[in-house]
């Protein structure tokens, strides 16, 4: 089990973080990634695999001032 | 000087417009429209939990060319502050931060010490800080110290529309400090924005009081034509007031019953 943006998500363990975010259909374009705290470079995201506890943060620019 | 070489200038880069536009409240549709009425060259924003569902990103409603402000809002000390503006810098959309910290969920007043800390921080990682604050003169200049751009202060509560109400004290801060002042926050008028701006304020940054008026991209417009009114009184020197007096406009002489 991982934890991914709050919720607990099942068999994400051994994906790569370019493999969950091209599934759960995010544009890689527009996010930044946190994995246990520490940032997830893009140019790392195919190298980069999920493991048993991680916690994962995705996130994106909302309107705001 | 000439309005046209009249520049903002924030961590190098160059801005003509003193007028930062938020995001925030207002059907990200109307950006774009919004950005061309007020004159915008930069933009707020905040981060936040992406959604995976492929709704339009924000980010395709900027025009191109608008500098982005990301903000650090959610963050209740330095840490979380950093934390958000490393992750917003890491989307690849340039270096600026909008360090707001904030742990009073009543009137939304920024945490000035934590501010200071995060400042520090984030201007040694090469970041164009903009930290938003309460105006206090000793942290402002503590500010400068930690290597911001510019201060923010505070008009009135964020969101308020309540206009400039701590605007002596902003006053001391642009006599006082040798950065550029944004008000931020508070200001609900036109008006209120060119009252700043000709009291020397660098800029101007509005979002409630556009988002929440009648018609948005009129209201962001408005705002436009304010605060380049007030930077223009400003740079052209108010008229002097006088006291318990009057000074004729007209000629005293020449009067027909001479």
């Amino acid at each position: 089990m991982v934890r991914i943006n709050g919720n607990d998500i099942e068999h994400m363990e051994g994906k790569s973080i370019a493999e969950y975010l091209k599934e759960a259909g995010y544009d890689v374009k527009r996010v930044a990634v946190e994995r246990n705290g520490v940032i997830v470079p893009k140019k790392s995201y195919e190298e980069v695999v999920i493991t048993e506890a991680d916690t994962i943060e995705v996130v994106s620019f909302v309107g705001g001032g | 000087m000439k309005m046209n070489e009249d520049k903002l200038i924030l961590g190098g880069h160059e801005f003509t417009s003193r007028f930062i536009l938020g995001s925030g409240k207002y059907n990200v549709e109307l950006i774009d429209a919004a950005v061309k009425f007020a004159g915008a060259q930069m933009i707020t924003l905040a981060l936040r939990r992406a959604n995976s569902n492929g709704e339009g990103n924000i980010l395709d409603y900027i025009p191109q060319g608008v500098t982005l402000l990301p903000n650090t809002s959610g963050a209740r000390n330095a840490q979380e502050a950093v934390r958000i503006a490393r992750l917003a810098r890491e989307i690849g959309c340039g270096d600026f931060v909008k360090v707001e910290v904030i742990r009073d969920s009543k009137y939304l007043l920024p945490d000035n010490q934590e501010t200071v800390k995060a400042t520090e921080i984030l201007a040694k990682e090469g970041f164009v800080v903009l930290p938003y604050m309460y105006p206090d003169l000793n942290v402002a200049r503590d500010l400068v110290n930690a290597g911001a751009a510019a201060v923010m202060p505070l008009a009135s509560p964020i969101g308020s529309n309540q206009g400039l109400a701590t605007k002596e004290f902003i006053r001391i801060l642009i006599e006082e400090i040798n950065l550029p002042v944004i008000v931020d926050a508070g200001i609900g008028k036109p008006s209120q924005a060119c009252e700043a701006m000709e009291m020397g304020a660098a800029a101007v940054m509005a979002n409630t009081a556009i988002a929440t008026a009648g018609d948005i991209v009129a209201m962001a417009g408005a705002f436009k034509s304010a605060i380049e009114a007030g930077r223009a009184a400003y740079l052209a020197g108010m008229g002097r007031v006088l006291t318990n007096a009057a000074s004729a406009s007209s000629p005293l002489t020449g009067f027909l019953e001479d």
